[in-house]
C-alpha cells in the first residue's frame, strides 16, 4: 500500500513506570553506573549492531531502564542482539557499562520469564552432559589420535552438574521457554 | 631465562571446529621452546553462559582457575573468548572480597577454593611479551618478503580495556601488527580494523553479522592484503568457514584467504605447508602460498 502509514504514538503512561527498577538493576555486578548514563548516544553511534538492524539501541535501553519499563524491556527481542564487542563500554564517557547492563537484563529475562534463545539452551545443555558446549563426535577424538595431538581433557562431569545446581540453573533449564530467532 | 611452561586451555571451539589452529600453534609453541602441559579435567571457560546466567558463567571460569592452581602454572589460550572470560573472572575474584566470598562459597560444594595465584594470558600474550621479538625474529628462517596481510585482533583481546592489562590500544591495537611484521610480511592497515566478527550473535540472527563479515571482508580487500589474519577461533570460523555462506548471500565473490596467526609464523619459520594444516582452511591461499619459496 502506498497509503500514509497511520501514525500511532508511542506513548508511555505512567503506571507502566516502576521507579525502583533503576536502583534494582543498579544493585547488579555490570550495571552499577546505570544513574550515570546522561542519554549522548555515544554507545549507540559506535554499535557495530546498531548500524546494520532497525532495533537494538543501547541508548534507548539505558534510558528505558532508568525510566523504570521493565515489562518492555524484558520481552524485547532486541536484546539478544548485543554481540558483547564491549566498544560501549570502551567509549562510554560517563564510564557506564552499557553492555553490562544488556547482560544483566537477559539474565532476568531468564530468570523471571523463563525464556531463552533456543542456541543458548542447546549450549548450556551439551556443557551439563559433556563439560563442552558443543557435543563433539566421535570421529573428531579418532582424529586427533591419527594426527597425533593428545587427548582431549576430560571434564568432571559431577562437578559440573553441582554447579549447575547450586546456582539454581538446572531448574531454569528444565523448564525453559525457547524462541528462535531474532529479527532485525 | 627461565623455561616458559603453561597450562594449555584449548576451550571448545577448536577442538570442535577448528584444529588447524592448533595444530599449528603447538608446532610453533614447541619450536620457540615453549612448553604447554596438557589439562586432565577440564569445563566450558563460561563465555556462553554469561547471556543467560552470570553466576553460574563466572563459577565455572572460576572453577578451571582453581585447576591452573592445582598446577601451579599461568594459563595459556588460543581463544579470545576464553582469554577474555577467564582473565575478567580472575581480576575481578582477585580485586573484589565479596564477590570472591561469593564464588568461593560455590566451589566449597565441589571441594575447590579460588586463591589467585595465575595468571591468563592468550597466544599473543605470550609470544609478544614472554617469548620476545628477538627469539622470534631468530626463529624466522623464510620471511615471507613480499606477502600483504592485514590482521582481526578481535574484541576480547583488547576490550573492555579496563580489564585487559596488556598494554595494546583497543582503538588501535598493534600487538599483532608488529607480530605479523616478524614474518617478514607487511601488515596493511584498513578501515575499521577494530570492527567486531559479530560471530556471537550468529545462533539468534545472521543477517547482521554477515553483513558486518562482509563489511570487513570488502575493507581488507580495498586494501589489496593477500590474507586475513587471525588469533581467534571463533572470528576465523565467521570470516573463513562462513565466507561461502556470505558470498551466496551477497551473491557476490570475496575469495580472501583467512589464516591463523601461528600458520603465517610457521610458515615464515620454515615448517612445511603440510604441517601448517593450511589445506584445512575453507578459502584456499593457493594464490599466497605460490608466492611463497618451499
Amino acid at each position: 500500500m502506498s497509503e500514509t502509514q497511520e501514525y500511532v504514538p508511542n506513548v508511555i503512561k505512567a503506571e507502566e513506570m516502576d521507579p525502583k527498577f533503576k536502583y534494582e538493576i543498579s544493585k547488579l555486578p555490570g550495571a552499577e553506573k546505570l544513574m550515570l548514563c546522561f542519554q549522548c548516544g555515544t554507545c549507540t553511534a559506535d554499535c557495530p549492531i546498531s548500524r546494520f538492524n532497525d532495533f537494538y539501541r543501547p541508548r534507548k535501553i539505558a534510558r528505558m531502564v532508568q525510566l523504570g519499563l521493565k515489562d518492555r524491556l524484558l520481552s524485547d527481542d532486541a536484546l539478544w542482539l548485543c554481540s558483547t564487542c564491549f566498544t560501549c563500554v570502551d567509549h562510554c564517557p560517563q564510564n557506564v557499562e552499557i553492555a553490562g547492563i544488556v547482560r544483566v537484563l537477559r539474565n532476568m529475562i531468564v530468570k523471571e520469564k523463563g525464556v531463552m534463545p533456543l542456541v543458548f539452551k542447546e549450549l548450556a545443555s551439551n556443557l551439563l552432559k559433556t563439560g563442552y558446549v558443543y557435543m563433539i563426535p566421535e570421529s573428531r577424538h579418532r582424529r586427533r589420535e591419527q594426527r597425533g595431538l593428545p587427548p582431549l581433557p576430560k571434564p568432571n562431569l559431577e562437578h559440573i552438574t553441582k554447579i549447575f545446581e547450586i546456582t539454581g540453573f538446572s531448574k531454569i533449564l528444565e523448564n525453559v521457554k525457547t524462541f528462535e530467532k531474532v529479527k532485525s | 631465562m627461565s623455561e616458559q611452561k603453561y597450562l594449555f586451555f584449548l576451550g571448545c571451539v577448536i577442538p570442535y571446529r577448528l584444529a588447524s589452529y592448533e595444530v599449528s600453534a603447538r608446532k610453533v609453541l614447541d619450536k620457540l621452546g615453549v612448553k604447554l602441559v596438557e589439562m586432565s579435567d577440564f569445563n566450558c571457560c563460561g563465555f556462553p553462559m554469561d547471556p543467560i546466567d552470570h553466576e553460574l558463567a563466572l563459577t565455572l571460569a572460576a572453577r578451571n582457575l582453581c585447576l591452573a592452581e592445582q598446577e601451579g602454572l599461568n594459563i595459556l589460550t588460543l581463544c579470545n573468548g576464553c582469554f577474555g572470560t577467564l582473565n575478567k573472572a580472575n581480576k575481578t575474584l582477585k580485586e573484589d572480597k565479596k564477590f570472591r566470598d561469593k564464588i568461593n562459597g560455590n566451589l566449597k560444594e565441589i571441594g575447590m577454593e579460588f586463591k589467585g595465584t595465575v595468571e591468563v594470558k592468550h597466544l599473543v600474550h605470550v609470544l609478544a611479551e614472554d617469548v620476545g621479538f628477538e627469539k622470534i625474529k631468530d626463529a624466522v628462517k623464510k620471511p615471507l618478503t613480499g606477502l600483504h596481510v592485514a590482521q582481526h585482533t578481535g574484541c576480547h583481546l583488547v576490550r573492555p580495556a579496563k580489564h585487559v592489562n596488556h598494554g595494546d590500544d583497543p582503538e588501535n591495537p598493534t600487538m599483532l601488527k608488529n607480530l605479523i611484521r616478524l614474518t617478514g610480511a607487511e601488515c596493511l592497515d584498513y578501515m575499521d580494523e577494530t570492527e567486531c566478527c559479530g560471530n556471537p550473535i550468529i545462533g539468534v540472527n545472521e543477517e547482521v553479522p554477515f553483513q558486518m563479515a562482509k563489511e570487513k571482508l570488502e575493507h581488507v580487500r580495498a586494501v589489496k592484503a593477500q590474507a586475513l589474519i587471525t588469533v581467534c577461533p571463533f572470528c576465523h570460523m565467521m570470516y573463513d568457514l562462513n565466507q561461502p555462506r556470505i558470498e551466496r548471500a551477497f551473491n557476490e565473490k570475496i575469495g580472501i584467504p583467512v589464516l591463523h596467526y601461528t600458520q603465517l609464523l610457521g610458515l615464515a619459520m620454515g615448517f612445511p605447508r603440510e604441517e601448517l594444516a593450511l589445506n584445512e582452511l575453507r578459502v584456499k591461499p593457493t594464490e599466497l602460498l605460490s608466492q611463497i619459496q618451499e
